[in-house]
Parts: structure tokens; C-alpha cells; sequence
């Protein structure tokens, strides 16, 4: 008799959930809207206030002043760009490519886990940003040392996440699918891999916007080209609307190497397993 | 020891002999005895529960027999087989019902198969047929965080019973549900295994649930787990939700408190 019941009581169950995830789409949309009022309102009275208030423009340059300046230098903004765009993005790639096996590394060696993992957590104590002078020394005034820079800011976030997520495979798990007659190597692509997705992909994340970061600070130290050495520039010249414009500029880079992130998350994992769902993620600079 | 009441020709499964296990855990600080002299005997195809207070070492016991871990002494055979390593032809069902969050339903149902390399299609309308009689059907595209505690665990059934495994293992699989799905999810195993009797052994610190679906209970003491009395559950199986009410259950279950009041447990 309760087994005639049960069938509705499920799908009602089942229902409701639905309608909260469809809910949730909604809520989206409606917080994604509210954000971006929210930003084209402060940008609107940050225009308001500097006529308002004659807020001299090597102060306090307003938006329409700072659109101004990266439209009137726009070719001199964009080959600069993409020096900086160039330096991040492969100090992004080389963190992917060398975080992510050390990560498994860690996991599956005693030692590595019991000698090299503290020390690396040790180091990120170093303000890496402090390391750039001497990186310059070692380098040259090339792209390599901003490349360095750049892979040394953001690949922690990724070794840890890495580290983090392939350890949150619940014991059970890794018995059932040996009762099964797995092999460790199945185990590891069908089961511990998986489940670390969310952790790896937001600590790609992290090391997105990290690592333009990193290519701006190797440009402050010494370099001909890139958006950080027109910063200098701006900043010597005392074109303060410029440096704003250049700022818009990097916060577009940031974003356009994180939504990257998100795209090919999105593609490449089921719904479980996005850390956009899932919030996970830890990251220090 | 006595027989379950059915058909011996219908029964089905492989019989599990336990014998002289020690299991002492050792790591680096004082070493930890588990378990001390166990030996039973669970006959093809009846249901026997393990039950004793946490720490008794009874999840080492089901561990052992799953061939996940090796004992200090003594040996387990399943179908007079020793164990040398895993037992890989055990369905196991945990606490926690360790789905793969990132499967539908269906492909978490279907997961031993795929590891095992079975026949798929074969596999396919098993999977169909064992969660339609777990009420599940219409819910094989769903992921599991879709889905109640109860009904994840009838997920995780499921997978354990797919490839048709002559020994059903459970450790605490209603611990972490309410009262209601749990005694709900109990009198379906119960259905479950009587249409395809299996062996099945369960470990539980539930003496009610123990007592409800077994042909027999093995009690067994606090750490270092030994076995401290065998209790034959003589009503007649399948049990329906009703045998709650039968003054023989609650004999027994009475018993057994006892048995935990004498030493210390209660």
C-alpha cells in the first residue's frame, strides 16, 4: 500500500526542485540586471559628480573624458594590449599546464606531499610581486621575465585547487569502485578527476585575473612595451585620463580570460560539476 | 542454526564463512584491535545482520568480507572460495549512497556495468527494471542532487544489485534517513529480497531493523568486536511492516536489548 504511494510522493518531491532550478534561471537574470544597473548608475554619478563638483581631470578624470582617451589612442592602446594580453596568457597556460599535474603529483607521491607541498605553501608567504626585480636580473628586459611573473603569481591558486579537489573523493567511493574490480587509473579519470573539477576550474579561475597581474607588475619593473609600461608612461606625462583608460582596459582583459574560463567550463562539464554552481575555490596573491 | 523459511531450489547467492578473524589496525600509534576471533557462517541466499554500538568493529567486518581490507588473522572464503584481495562480485550499499554527482540516475545505475564491461543492453533494461521497482521510474535523466536523501539511496541500491551480485553488503544503509523513509526503505529491501534472494548481510546498530529483516542476527560486543550471541529470527519471511505488532518480534528484539543491558552497551 505504501508502495502505491510512493510514486506521487516522489514526484512531487522531484517537482518542486524543478521549480526552484527554474526559479533560480530567473533569479539569475533578475541579479545579473540589478548588477549591471548598479554599475551603469555608478558610472552615471561619477559623471554627475565630477562636473558637480569640478573635479579637475588629473584628479578625478570623468567617464567621459576616460572614454575619450582610449578612443583617441586606441591603435597605441591596442598593440600594447596585446604585449600584455600575450604575457599574461601564456603565464596563464604554463601555470595550467604545470599546476594541474603537480597538483595530481602532490596527491599521489608521500614525499612530494609531505616535503615539497608545504614548502610550497610556505612560499607563497613571498610577496611574489617583490620578486620581479630580480626575475628582471635573471631574464632580461624581454616578455620572459613578465611570463615568469606571471606564472609564478597564478599558479598556486591552481596546484592547491588541484590538491584540494582530487583529495575531496569521499573514501567510500574509491572502496566501491575497487569492490567493482577497478584499476587505480580508472578510478582516478572516472571517479577522482571528476569530482576535482570544480575545484580545478576555479582555481583557473583565480589564476585568470592573477596572472594579468602578474604581466603588469614584470612591465612596472622594466619594459618598452605593454600596457604597464604605457601606465609609466601616462603617469610621467601626467595623461591621468589615459591611465584610467588604461585600467578599463586591463579590467577587460581580466574578465575576457575568466568569462574564457567559464565558456569552455561550461561546454566541457555537466551542471554538477561547474564551480560557477558549485562555488568553490581558494586563491591567494 | 536454522533454515529460512523458503524454497531451498529458489535460493540463491553464495554462503559467506568468516573464520578466526583478527583485524588489528596498526598505523603509528598504539595499534587498535578491531575486531578478536570472529567466526560465522551466513548461508546462501538468507539475510543475516551484523549488530552491536558504534566502534564495534561491524563495518570492519563487512570491509573484510568485501575483501577491501586484509585481516591480522584468520580468513574469509565466499562460495568456499578464500579471498586473496577483492571481492569484486559483492554489491556494496554505504551510509552515504556515494553517487557520482555528474551522472543521471540511469548512468550511476548502469556505472558497474560500464567498469565491468557487462553487456549494455542487458544492463540498460536491468537498470530500467530495478528502479521501476524502487518507484524510481521516470527519474533516470535526473542528476542525483535532484533528488531526496531516500531516494538517492534507492539510487544506490540499485547499483549495487545491477549486475545481479551473488552477495549484497550494506553498511548502515538507512542510518542517515528519517524515520519514516527509513522504515519505508526497509520493507521494500525486504521485498527486494525475497522476489531474488541473495545473500545479503547488513550491518546495522538498529536492533528493530535487524530483527525485522533477518533470518538471522549476529550480536557482537564493543571494541575489540567479538561475537557475543547469535539470535535465529524464526517468522516467516517476507516480512510485511505488520510483524511489528507480532509479540514473537518484540520477544526477540527484548532479548537483544538485554543482551546490550548485561554488557554495558545499554
Amino acid at each position: 500500500m505504501a508502495q502505491r504511494q510512493a510514486p506521487s510522493d516522489l514526484t512531487a518531491a522531484a517537482s518542486a526542485r524543478a521549480g526552484r532550478r527554474r526559479l533560480s534561471i530567473v533569479g539569475q537574470l533578475w541579479d545579473g540586471l540589478l548588477i549591471a544597473g548598479a554599475f551603469v548608475g555608478l558610472i552615471v554619478l561619477w559623471q554627475i559628480a565630477t562636473t558637480a563638483f569640478a573635479i579637475p581631470s588629473y584628479i578625478l578624470p570623468s567617464p567621459l573624458e576616460i572614454i575619450a582617451a582610449i578612443a583617441g589612442d586606441w591603435l597605441r592602446l591596442l598593440q600594447n594590449a596585446l604585449v600584455t594580453f600575450g604575457e599574461a596568457a601564456a603565464g596563464f597556460a604554463i601555470s595550467i599546464v604545470v599546476g594541474i599535474p603537480l597538483g595530481v603529483l602532490i596527491i599521489y607521491s608521500k614525499w612530494l606531499q609531505r616535503i615539497l607541498y608545504p614548502l610550497l605553501v610556505a612560499s607563497q608567504s613571498i610577496p611574489k610581486v617583490a620578486l620581479a626585480p630580480i626575475f628582471v636580473v635573471w631574464f632580461g628586459f624581454g616578455p620572459l621575465p613578465k611570463v615568469l611573473i606571471a606564472f609564478s603569481i597564478a599558479f598556486f591558486a591552481i596546484v592547491v585547487n588541484t590538491v584540494v579537489g582530487l583529495s575531496r573523493t569521499p573514501p567510500e567511493m574509491i572502496h566501491l569502485m575497487r569492490s567493482l574490480g577497478a584499476r587505480p587509473m580508472q578510478i582516478f579519470f572516472r571517479v577522482r578527476v571528476p569530482m576535482a573539477m570544480p575545484y580545478i576550474f576555479a582555481g583557473i579561475k583565480i589564476s585568470a585575473a592573477f596572472s594579468v597581474v602578474g604581466a603588469i607588475v614584470g612591465e612596472f619593473i622594466a619594459a618598452s612595451s605593454g600596457l604597464g609600461y604605457l601606465q609609466l608612461v601616462a603617469d610621467n606625462n601626467f595623461q591621468i585620463p589615459l591611465l584610467f583608460g588604461i585600467l578599463v582596459l586591463l579590467s577587460v582583459m581580466g574578465a575576457v580570460l575568466y568569462y574564457i574560463v567559464v565558456l569552455i567550463e561550461w561546454i566541457a562539464l555537466p551542471p554538477p560539476l561547474r564551480s560557477t554552481d558549485t562555488g568553490q575555490g581558494h586563491g591567494t596573491l | 542454526m536454522m533454515e529460512p523459511i523458503r524454497d531451498a531450489a529458489a535460493a540463491r547467492g553464495l554462503p559467506i564463512t568468516v573464520c578466526g578473524i583478527d583485524m588489528v589496525f596498526g598505523g603509528r600509534g598504539t595499534p587498535v584491535q578491531a575486531l578478536a576471533a570472529v567466526s560465522l557462517e551466513i548461508a546462501a541466499g538468507s539475510f543475516c545482520s551484523i549488530l552491536g554500538p558504534s566502534g564495534c568493529g561491524k563495518s570492519t567486518l563487512m570491509m573484510l568480507v568485501a575483501g577491501l581490507y586484509r585481516p591480522t588473522e584468520g580468513h574469509i572464503a565466499i562460495g568456499g572460495k578464500r579471498l586473496d584481495g577483492c571481492y569484486t562480485d559483492a554489491g556494496i550499499v554505504f551510509q552515504t549512497d556515494v553517487l557520482l554527482p555528474w551522472l543521471s540516475v540511469l548512468d550511476n545505475v548502469l556505472m558497474p556495468a560500464r567498469v565491468k564491461r557487462l553487456d549494455m543492453a542487458w544492463a540498460r533494461s536491468r537498470a530500467g527494471d530495478l528502479l521501476g521497482q524502487v518507484g524510481l521510474s521516470g527519474f533516470e535523466a535526473r542528476y542525483p542532487g535532484e533528488l531526496s536523501g531516500g531516494m538517492r539511496q534507492r539510487v544506490a541500491i540499485c547499483r549495487a544489485l545491477l549486475s545481479d551480485p551473488p552477495i549484497l553488503l550494506m553498511d548502515e544503509p538507512f542510518g542517515a534517513l528519517d524515520a519514516l523513509t527509513r522504515e519505508k526503505m526497509q520493507t521494500d529491501l525486504n521485498r527486494i529480497w525475497a522476489d531474488d534472494v541473495k545473500t545479503v548481510m547488513l550491518i546495522t546498530h538498529d536492533i528493530e531493523e535487524a530483527v525485522l529483516l533477518s533470518d538471522e542476527v549476529i550480536v557482537m560486543s564493543p571494541r575489540p568486536g567479538r561475537i557475543l550471541q547469535r539470535f535465529p529470527i524464526a517468522l516467516s519471511q517476507p516480512r510485511s511492516p505488520e510483524i511489528r505488532r507480532n509479540p514473537a518480534f518484540h520477544h526477540i528484539v527484548d532479548e537483544i536489548r538485554d543482551l546490550f543491558r548485561a554488557t554495558g552497551v545499554l
